[in-house]
């Protein structure tokens, strides 16, 4: 390699350590040697051209790939470690606390927005139902248990914006809005680390700029830490405390917005033109869809 | 308008949006003359039409039916044909495509031109809907009574056992599958299997061993569900037609099993005299003084239903009849249906079944969610499998023999072909989909009527499967998604309102 790959920054409380991943599918290297840090309480974004191996890194982190090569370690907040290489996905979710979000939304379509954020607390209120055999003859416990769940959807749903749609089948609603239910789903999960992937696909400047103002809030108000692929600049530049640049695999970049902003290989490999002329086409972009 | 190439061509079948301009246009053309009468095709075209579909037949048709291969006398092949036979299905062939041509497309295509208006559900199907399952229930409870009112004594054993009990037995298979193809979205091909599980655990431990049906209802049920478990494990993996496919081959290995394992299960010959559930009864043996108190000492026995001088009929004084013993029956697989239904409805609103049903939405979803989806799999198939297995061993005792060949696959394909018509995992859906598919084919024994129109030797138990086809076809045109078209959310936060079935997936395995 004629450029050694940029060290990683160190971060001085890291929340998920991702260290010499490697992804190989069959023949074809998705992901090379990636090493880098999210920092807890941070919102982290991972950018990178079309095909660069972001979304494969994402699998990795939660399960739904095994990487071929590398470690990733999560650590909570209350000191626990786990390698998440090692889990199976559903425990990723379950005991590491990581959740995550899809780039084509993944709702449970024919079931009710709220069943959606019942659904995310199952493992609450499985142990609540004393694994059915409690529920099923009707004990007290899990009464109590499926009011608090409903409270927190409720909660969520206000967070989210969606009160009054509660009751409508999720594969109803427009598409901005099954965006902000499906983070809202993974949230209902409790989780540490938010993982989400093209988060702002599909949505307009508005919407955006109301997905930014949740994401903070997430971060501000439960602590949860956000791990994001995006590819709107303006959720990107405006929100993440570090931007992680992915090409051909290969990390290129690791910094604060500003630095990757004005770091030359990244103008070059993946923005292709220079910073203000982005913003400019973004703003013509922008005003062409207020037209609209 | 009526040129072939507007409004008939097939090619607009392919183009819904084309289509939809062109109806479009119609409305702004003519807003009060949407739908004329009776709107006709193009004669010309529809006359190409039939004679194409006429030379298509007659290509077709005579290898097929003109002609035909036959033995004479010395045993030699000779060739007959039936023009006359042939005529006529070339005929009726043409007949057939001028009428859909001229008549049937330009009507549906005026139907489909007209505006759809949201038509708003009349309030007597909300009131139905809602009354349905309340009135069933009270019919079902005192079926028994009516009948005996309608029919008396010796009359009553027909309409109690072949539709009361025989129907009632499907419901509570369909209810069963209901939980793994309904709610989990796995289609289980095999589900007889465990329907024969609990038949032959009953039939051999209740003659080995002499144990008590109530003892072995349980037992079979669990047997049955660890049946389950042992087909979910290999299965975990498979999703959709690969599922199917397993299952059905599962079902098939139970099934030879059964037939070729001749030192238990007698093979062929299947087991006889299998022992009749008795009435369970309480009597007070002895009395025991336990610190200076007499307290009875309870036993428990069966109270038979025979001829015996403690049977049923001599303890209440009624004449003997076998009818006792099919309406005890009656209300036994009543009850035990009743749990399947409860235990089902209560677990949908449980989080295990709330998990079953993200699973048939999404799979992976369900796994980010952190669902274990392989527990999750296999207790649909378990909990599934030990309603199959407490049907089977009723069925057993019901019988008083069972036989593999009471366990094909055709049985399978009917409890799906249930769960299927009722639609969208409803349990009403359930229930009536088996009265209306096990009631007509035992209907169809009391169509004596038939053989005065196609003589003595018409049997129309042996036309079963044909119209049962054939009843399949039309329900699924007329209701694609089964008789019940919406899913009822678990869970609401203001008001609950059913959902439709084109949001609900119907799961891929």
């Amino acid at each position: 390699m004629a450029e050694p790959v940029p060290a990683s920054a160190a971060v001085a409380d890291p929340i998920v350590t991702v260290e010499h991943l490697t992804m190989r599918f069959g023949g074809l290297v998705a992901v090379n040697d990636v090493s880098f840090q999210a920092g807890r309480g941070d919102i982290t974004a991972l950018i990178g051209p079309n095909g660069a191996g972001k979304t494969t890194v994402f699998n990795c982190v939660t399960g739904f790939y095994k990487p071929t090569e590398g470690m990733i370690t999560m650590r909570q907040r209350a000191g626990r470690e786990f390698l998440l290489e090692r889990m199976p996905d559903f425990k990723i979710s379950a005991r590491a606390k990581v959740a995550r979000t899809f780039q084509n939304i993944r709702l449970f379509g024919g079931m009710t927005v709220l069943e959606n954020l019942m659904v995310a607390q199952h493992n609450t209120l499985m142990r609540a139902s004393g694994w059915t055999i409690l529920g099923l003859v009707g004990f007290p416990s899990y009464h109590q248990a499926e009011r608090a769940a409903i409270d927190k959807a409720r909660m969520w749903l206000e967070e989210v914006g969606l009160t009054e749609r509660a009751d409508d089948p999720a594969g109803d609603l427009p598409y901005g809005a099954q965006r902000r239910l499906e983070i809202a789903r993974a949230m209902c999960t409790d989780p540490e680390l938010l993982c989400l992937d093209e988060p702002a696909a599909g949505l307009n400047a508005r919407e955006s700029a109301g997905l930014n103002a949740l994401l903070l809030r997430i971060r501000e108000r439960f602590k949860t830490s956000v791990l994001l692929i995006e590819h709107d600049m303006s959720v990107v530049m405006e929100i993440s405390d570090r931007i992680v640049v992915l090409e051909y695999g290969t990390k290129i970049a690791d910094g604060t917005p500003d630095a990757v902003r004005t770091d030359p290989r990244v103008i070059g490999a993946y923005l292709g033109v220079e910073d203000e002329e982005v913003e400019q086409v973004e703003e013509r972009l922008d005003a062409l869809e207020k037209q609209g | 308008m009526n040129s072939p190439s507007d409004s008939l061509a097939p090619t607009l079948d392919t183009q819904p949006e084309g289509e939809q301009l062109q109806n479009e246009e119609r409305i702004a053309a003519a807003p009060g003359e949407i739908a004329p009468p009776s709107p006709r095709g193009d004669l010309a075209w529809s006359a190409k039409e039939a004679l194409i579909a006429g030379v298509v037949a007659l290509g077709m048709f005579t290898p097929m039916i003109g002609l035909l291969t036959d033995q004479n006398i010395n045993n030699e092949v000779i060739l007959v044909t039936r023009w006359p036979l042939l005529a006529a299905v070339v005929i009726a062939c043409a007949a057939g495509r001028f009428a859909i041509a001229y008549f049937i497309r330009p009507y549906l295509a005026a139907k489909r031109a007209a505006p759809s208006r949201p038509v708003a559900r009349p309030a007597w199907r909300a009131t139905v809907s809602r009354w349905f399952p309340v009135v069933g229930t009270i019919l079902l409870v005192f079926f028994p009574a009516i009948v005996l009112y309608t029919s008396g004594i010796a009359g009553s054993i027909k309409w109690v056992d072949n539709f009361g009990v025989q129907i009632l037995i499907y419901v509570m298979l369909g209810w069963g599958l209901n939980v793994v193809v309904g709610l989990a979205g796995l289609l289980d091909l095999g589900y007889v299997a465990f329907y024969a599980v609990g038949a032959y655990a009953y039939a051999l431990l209740a003659t080995h061993l002499g144990l008590s049906f109530w003892l072995l209802l349980p037992l079979a049920g669990l047997l049955a569900a660890c049946w389950g478990v042992a087909l979910g494990f290999p299965v975990l993996r498979l999703r959709g037609d690969y599922l199917a496919i397993v299952t059905l081959a599962f079902g098939e290995i139970v099934h030879l099993v059964l037939l070729n394992w001749k030192e238990v299960t007698g093979g062929g010959a299947g087991i006889l005299s299998i022992p009749k559930i008795g009435l369970p009864a309480i009597h007070i043996e002895s009395y025991v003084s336990l610190f200076g108190m007499t307290l009875p000492k309870f036993a428990f026995f069966n109270i038979k239903f025979d001829a015996s001088p403690e049977g049923f009929a001599h303890l209440f004084g009624l004449p003997v009849s076998s009818a006792y013993y099919k309406i005890f029956l009656y209300y036994l697989i009543l009850i035990l249906a009743f749990i399947t239904a409860f235990a089902t409805a209560r677990m949908r609103k449980l989080p295990v079944g709330r998990a079953w049903e993200s699973m048939r939405e999404d799979e992976i979803a369900c796994r980010s969610l952190g669902i274990n989806t392989v527990t999750t799999k296999l207790t649909a198939f378990a909990i599934g499998a030990m309603f199959g297995g407490f049907a089977g061993s009723f069925f057993a005792a019901r019988q008083g023999s069972v036989f593999p060949d009471s366990f094909t696959f055709i049985e399978s394909v009917f409890i799906v072909a249930i769960v299927v018509l009722g639609g969208m995992g409803s349990m009403i859906g359930v229930a009536v989909a088996a009265t209306v598919m096990i009631g007509g084919v035992e209907l169809l024994r009391e169509l004596t009527f038939l053989k005065q129109i196609f003589g003595p030797d018409f049997n129309p138990t042996q036309y079963r499967m044909l119209i049962f086809g054939f009843a399949m076809v039309v329900i699924m045109l007329w209701r694609p998604r089964g008789f019940v078209q919406t899913r009822t959310p678990t869970v609401f936060l203001f008001k609950r309102k059913a959902i439709s079935a084109d949001m609900v997936q119907e799961g891929h395995g």
